[in-house]
């Protein structure tokens, strides 16, 4: 009988699904072992047509509305109302700022979390968690208006670490919910870029209050203008991406480090059939950073070796992946569509789980297999009896994560030899590019600076700077999009700053190495790649630190000859395959910093078009950014590549630059050094 | 490719980092830690290291901690495949290269100490032709060249040549172009310099052509040069290596020439050079790096022919260099001013025990013809060989614009003009003026009457404002010699007249004087008839002259204004200027006084005047002093200290010339205060010196003031004081 419904049913073409041959196989043997995957439900369930296009309000109970855009909607006199009369741009609007409030909230939620670790680290109340990089602590404390010397006796001096953390422990929680003022890292941003928000009334005040407010403004009755509704909206975004992602990351590398340039691997392909398996999946440093650290001390090793097994191979998924990726190297198991597969290899003792992207479909596939899945954060849980919970907070951490990886050897002998079965793909990755380190590897320890980046883009050798972020989504083949907007900008000379499972992907195809530049790039940025031996697409690490893009871009125009704001810049943003709330909230927060940026597949607007109007056209009369939507990768690059021609004309760098030759005259005119 | 030079390259770094860890450890286990370690007579250490770390090493147990920081920048190996970006860690590479042989070159001075010959000039004869570092007075004397332009940048050669001519070929261009040649490394044992001197060519300070060292090692003296130039003109302060290496890529228009195979340690300085800017342009086939950033084009260019090395370096560095072509037999230029003609190359000379005499006179414009040059008598051909002959320089000049009193002015530059040729040395002025032609250039053809073609185009190229006319005549007959003299005489008898009525009361307008901003970006001079310019190379008139000649140049006319204090020398005029241009750092300044708000003080100044409390008076030091000084001080330590554009009470800069000027500290008591300074600027200002202490009822105040002679404490000088009773001594107290 079974073996009858199943054959009806609709299965994923391996081929049709990823471009990622390790996926494809893994999907295949997903089906021969008759294991469901999101693949195979993508075949089966298709999108909302309605709630595609963004106008099907259900914030009450009169409801749901449904007001699609059809054939007979005369665009002149669009007639189409709720019950209560909202317009389809009040609906999409509203449905649009919620993504964000929820997108906003993830980052933030998670940027909180690692405040309240960095206090307990600050406070000396934990046994895990320090300050690590006190040099990104002293960087980081002005930004938030914290003291880094003091005066004694009319000296200035040194002021105590100790002392400087804890101020900003506090004054970093405090920009959660403090009651007056704005958010301190907003003057990080070009001064024109802040005055601009400033004149829009659009700075954030503290990083709840700004979602709470979305959700009060949605409720029924309230905002029903969705030009204020967007303004609200960039508030939410813009609290997210200088706030709470900002904070996360920041942070982050100040209690587990500052990322720095180091190689590793990609692909399923990186488990190891003799050794414990244990994948790591979810988004927080938190957890995994110590769960790195236990499972490479020597205790655990040696335990897993009495076990029968050769070590321990920890990989990721999702931006836990990246994370840990970029501090220590540990290699990438998987994009975020990859999650159930890691599983179906049948040699994963454990997979650790903490907050977003985690499929509630896993618990499913560990059930065929031997696999442990553990839930670890208090806010994520699922219901499945066979998903263990491990409570993890930071006064127990290094116990939680003991307890943890050996729970994962101890599960080694449970294995079926039988089932396993690893696909043997993998590629090399060069990551751990950050804001610091980029301007280190311009130019070392006594000419670093971002101006070694104007001058080739100046130049035209580099046309100019592409963000290619984002999310997997099962609407699309696997991977696909990502690296064909990838390469189609390197081809083009535009360097790609990566993030989150674009940067993964980009793992998986081998994008990440430095000999990439030879293959793939346009002749000028070869030529820079090969000078600094740097990949053309530089891993910048996790979805949170797409703020690191935000302040590199703001190092570029800081370094001078590229214009005085963002919006200055020859750049642009793009998620090619995005499906989370968390990206609109990235997405729009990129806009509003300046950025044109593109999505693929689809965004929750055709069925307002005064709306998407809005977002993709007028919103760059005011911020200089806009949205845009583009399915097709290949015209996805290249109409960023067309808005960055565009920079470069406003900028009078469409042209050859001259050799300007010197004589004294000229040196004499030269500014004040 | 660049991973072909950075892999080299960090090779190369260690190599040099391991060996001079070796050299101090050798060092250490055989002399006492303690033991001096110094380029000599410098004030900046070992500058390199001194200013990019602020780290000022003293002694062998200082050489540690930049050693151990060279070690600390070398980076890993770059792998062959996948390795991690390596443009950072290369030049951090070069870093420590030139960290660790800056080391090795400090001790050498330690473990052969005579290795180097000290001073401007090399002497082949016993075959010590190795220059070392440029000790402060050179560097302030050469770097001076480098601030007002006369000397656009310089071309560091390391390796030599395929063979003599080739050397020459392009180190001649190089001079010609007006660039100072620093030579050091070797090509499997031949150096350039060898080669030059095989060619005949004149090196040393003097012709531009600076041999410092047989090793790559001693290419760290040109850096040394470079950044020292940073610190006493910009301004900049050791330990800042962000703008300090700015500096020098933007001001200093320096590059590498890299002759013959490049091995890992040249790669290896090469990366460090890439920190100042300072590209590398080889002529052999290296691997190229031409994206931009780091350096302001190109970082290493190869395969560059030897006939088009000089082009192409000077375009690769982004400097323009215009020279003028002269239309004489022999070469031209600011690089051959330092040129000697020594006895055994003499030909004959004018002047020395026979007259020689220059005169510039303002014509009518329907008086003269432009272009005419006349020898009247036997011209060079007609000598003999050896002779000393009679010689009058009479120089005719008109234009609608021009004044007398600019004659002084455009006589003054017959001097370096005439200097310029090569093979032709100028010594002297006016009526005491000493020509020597070598054998050399008559051999080429020179002619007495090329003297006046590169008169008339020169001065028609640097002064066409008020020039319009050039007529040259020059006499070689005694009578006529005899002649011109008498009437240049009556000449500089009116125009000093004139000159020392001239005071600061007496005119309205004061020049400011910017020349040296594209060195010292925060200094603004204020030149008044009685305070010439402290660099000793501008007074009011000249300032005056270049005003009306360049309207919009570096000499700007600023109107005195109010007297706010007629005893310090302050005015409201000069005060709000100088707030503007000095971008509010500095308030005010005063003409007359070191105790009270003194004028600030660039790198360029001639001489330092420097109270003594306890003498009760003032000292002053010229910078060709090297010797100490009763203020605690060297010259170089004292410019070091104020230089940059500090206003610092109890120090002010001035020229030699303005110490004899009568408004000389006139608020602090004027040159009877004045109790120190060395012998030789004594000799030097002897005669106005003389006339000045017997305008001030002290005849014999020359005798008075004590010298390195007396002492270099205060205590000592104090002695002498009490003994010959200088009048300081009952003045009232300097510091009130």
């Amino acid at each position: 009988m079974a073996e009858e419904k199943e054959k009806k049913e609709k299965l994923a073409d391996p081929v049709a699904s990823s471009i990622d041959v390790a996926t494809q196989e893994m999907i295949r043997r997903a089906q021969q072992l008759g294991i469901e995957t999101a693949f195979d439900r993508g075949e089966k369930l298709k999108p909302c047509n309605i709630g595609t296009q963004g106008i099907c309000c259900k914030n009450c109970a009169m409801g749901p509305c449904r007001l699609p855009l059809t054939k007979g909607v005369d665009p002149l006199n669009d007639d189409r109302r709720s019950i209560c009369g909202a317009t389809p741009n009040t609906i999409a609007a509203r449905n649009f700022i919620r993504m964000i409030a929820a997108g906003a909230s993830a980052h933030s939620d998670h940027g909180r979390c690692v405040a309240e670790v960095f206090m307990s680290a600050a406070r000396k109340e934990s046994d895990a968690y320090f300050i690590k990089d006190t040099q990104k602590l002293l960087d980081v404390a002005p930004h938030l208006g914290v003291a880094t010397t003091v005066e004694v006796d009319g000296q200035v001096k040194d002021r105590d670490l100790d002392e400087i953390a804890l101020e900003v422990a506090e004054k970093a929680l405090g920009e959660w919910g403090k009651m007056e003022g704005e958010l301190l890292y907003l003057k990080r941003a070009p001064e024109p870029r802040y005055e601009i928000w400033k004149k829009l009334g659009v700075l954030p005040r503290n990083i709840d209050r700004e979602v709470v407010e979305i959700m009060h403004r949605t409720h029924v009755g309230v905002d029903q203008d969705y030009k204020n509704l967007m303004k609200q909206g960039t508030r939410c975004a813009l609290a997210d991406g200088w706030g709470g992602s900002m904070l996360a990351t920041d942070l982050q590398d100040i209690l587990f480090g500052t990322p720095y340039p180091l190689q590793s691997e990609a692909n399923l392909g990186i488990m190891k059939e003799d050794h414990v398996n244990i994948i790591i999946h979810g988004h927080e440093p938190v957890l995994s950073e110590i769960i790195v650290q236990v499972a490479q001390g020597q205790e655990m090793i040696d335990y897993a070796k009495s076990k029968g097994a050769k070590g321990i191979q920890l990989g990721g998924i999702c931006c836990t992946a990246n994370e840990i990726l970029q501090r220590h190297g540990v290699p990438l198991a998987g994009t975020y569509l990859q999650q159930e597969l890691a599983i179906i290899t049948g040699a994963c003792e454990a997979m650790v789980v903490d907050i977003q992207c985690v499929w509630q479909a896993l618990a499913n596939v560990a059930r065929c297999f031997h696999t442990k899945l553990i839930t670890t954060h208090p806010i994520a849980r699922m219901e499945e009896d066979n998903v263990i919970h491990i409570e993890f907070d930071e006064h127990h951490a290094l116990e939680d994560a003991k307890k943890i990886v050996k729970m994962a050897i101890d599960n080694f002998q449970n294995r079926d030899k039988n089932k396993v079965l690893i696909p043997k793909h993998k590629n090399p990755v060069i990551a751990g590019f950050g804001v610091e380190s980029i301007e280190y590897h311009l130019g070392g320890t006594f000419r670093g600076s971002y101006f070694t980046l104007n001058d080739n883009i100046i130049n035209g050798r580099i046309r100019g700077i592409g963000g290619v972020v984002g999310c997997n989504n099962i609407r699309v083949r696997h991977n696909e999009a990502h690296i064909t907007v990838v390469k189609e900008l390197i081809k083009n000379d535009v360097i790609v700053l990566t993030t989150g499972c674009n940067a993964i992907a980009c793992g998986m195809e081998g994008l990440l190495t430095p000999e990439t530049a030879q293959v793939y790039c346009g002749p000028g940025l070869a030529e820079v790649c090969e000078t600094v031996g740097i990949p053309p697409v530089l891993h910048l690490g996790s979805c949170v630190d797409n703020s690191r893009i935000l302040l590199a871009a703001t190092e570029v125009v800081r370094a001078g000859g590229l214009g005085k704001d963002l919006s200055d810049l020859p750049a642009a943003g793009s998620a090619p395959e995005w499906m989370s709330e968390k990206a609109i909230s990235i997405g729009h927060y990129f806009v509003a910093s300046g950025v044109y940026t593109v999505f693929g597949v689809t965004l929750p607007v055709e069925g307002a078009p005064v709306f998407k109007n809005y977002l993709f056209n007028e919103m760059e009369k005011l911020y200089g950014g806009m949205w845009d939507l583009v399915p097709d990768p290949i015209e996805h690059a290249r109409k960023m590549i067309a808005h960055i021609d565009k920079k470069r004309k406003a900028l009078g760098i469409d042209k050859a630059r001259e050799r300007v030759l010197l004589d004294m005259a000229d040196r004499q005119k030269l500014d004040a050094a | 490719m660049s991973k072909l030079v950075a892999f080299a390259a960090i090779q190369g770094a260690y190599n040099m980092v391991a060996k001079a860890e070796g050299q101090l450890k050798k060092t250490l286990a055989s002399k006492d830690a303690a033991t001096k370690v110094e380029f000599p007579n410098t004030a900046y250490y070992l500058p390199v290291i001194y200013s990019l770390l602020g780290i000022p090493v003293k002694t062998i147990e200082d050489l540690r901690k930049p050693l151990a920081i060279a070690k600390k920048l070398l980076p890993p190996h770059v792998k062959r495949v996948n390795h991690l970006p390596y443009l950072g860690p290369l030049l951090d590479a070069g870093m420590a290269a030139l960290f660790a042989s800056e080391i090795t070159e400090g001790l050498r001075y330690v473990n052969d100490p005579d290795f180097y010959v000290p001073g401007e000039e090399v002497d082949p004869s016993s075959g010590k032709i190795w220059l070392g570092a440029a000790d402060d007075t050179i560097m302030r004397k050469r770097g001076v060249e480098f601030v007002d332009g006369s000397a656009p940048g310089f071309a560091a050669i390391v390796g030599a040549a395929p063979d003599v001519e080739t050397a020459k070929l392009i180190v001649e261009d190089y001079q010609k172009k007006n660039l100072y040649i620093f030579l050091a490394a070797n090509q499997s044992g031949t150096t350039v310099a060898e080669q030059l001197i095989e060619g005949g060519v004149q090196i040393g300070w003097n012709t531009r052509i600076v041999p410092f060292g047989p090793d790559i090692s001693s290419a760290i003296f040109a850096l040394g040069f470079a950044n020292r130039a940073a610190m006493a003109f910009g301004g900049l302060q050791p330990g800042d290596y962000k703008r300090i290496l700015k500096y020098n890529k933007d001001r200093v228009f320096a590059f590498v020439n890299a002759l013959g195979e490049v091995n890992a340690e040249w790669a290896a300085a090469a990366a460090g050079c890439v920190n100042w800017g300072f590209p590398t342009i080889a002529d052999t086939d290296i691997p190229e790096i031409l994206p931009t950033g780091i350096c302001t084009y190109e970082h290493v260019v190869a395969n560059v022919p030897h006939s088009e090395m000089v082009q192409k370096s000077i375009e690769v560095r982004g400097l323009k260099v215009t020279v003028t072509h002269i239309d004489i037999p022999l070469s031209y230029g600011p690089a051959f001013e330092g040129e000697r003609v020594r006895k055994d190359d003499l030909y004959c000379q004018f002047g020395g025990k026979v007259q020689c005499t220059e005169l510039v006179k303002m014509a009518e414009m329907s008086e003269i013809e432009d272009g005419k040059v006349t020898v009247v008598g036997p011209d060079l051909a007609d000598i003999k060989e050896g002779a000393s002959n009679p010689l009058g320089i009479f120089v005719q000049v008109a234009g609608r614009e021009f004044q007398t009193d600019f004659e002084p002015i455009i006589e003054r530059q017959i001097h370096h003009l005439t200097n310029y040729i090569q093979g032709v040395m100028h010594i002297g002025q006016r009526d005491i003026a000493w020509i020597r032609v070598a054998k050399q250039a008559v051999e080429k053809g020179f002619s007495l009457a090329h003297i006046g073609k590169v008169l008339h185009g020169k001065f028609h190229q640097d002064f066409t404002k008020i020039i319009d006319k050039v007529q040259v005549t020059l006499f070689t007959n005694k009578a006529d010699v005899d002649k011109l003299t008498a009437q240049a005489r009556a000449e500089y008898k009116t125009r000093d007249e004139r000159v020392d009525k001239m005071t600061d009361e007496t005119v309205d307008i004061f020049y400011s004087c910017t020349l040296c901003q594209s060195f010292a970006p925060t200094h603004v001079c204020t030149v008044s008839p009685e305070r010439t310019g402290l660099c000793g190379a501008y007074n009011w008139m000249d300032c005056k002259a270049s005003f009306e000649i360049n309207p919009t140049g570096p000499n700007q006319p600023i109107e005195k204004g109010e007297c706010l204090d007629s005893k310090y020398g302050q005015f409201k005029g000069v005060n709000e200027f100088v707030y503007k241009a000095s971008r509010g750092a500095i308030k005010s300044y005063n003409f007359y006084s070191l105790v009270h708000s003194p004028m600030t003080t660039c790198g360029c100044c001639e001489a330092i005047a420097a109270v003594l409390p306890l003498c009760n008076g003032v000292m002053t030091v010229h910078r060709d002093y090297t010797g100490d000084t009763p203020s605690g001080m060297k010259f170089t330590t004292l410019a070091g200290q104020m230089g940059g554009g500090a206003q610092s009470s109890g120090f002010v800069g001035h020229s030699k010339y303005n110490v004899t000027q009568r408004k000389f500290l006139a608020g602090d008591g004027g040159l009877l205060r004045m109790v120190w300074m060395p012998k030789s600027l004594k000799e030097e200002i002897k005669d106005r010196l003389v006339r000045r202490g017997k305008e001030l009822g002290v005849p014999d105040l020359i005798d008075k003031i004590a010298d390195e002679t007396v002492g270099t404490t205060e205590e000592e000088v104090l002695a002498f004081l009490q003994k010959v009773g200088h009048p300081a001594l009952s003045m009232p107290p300097i510091l009130e």
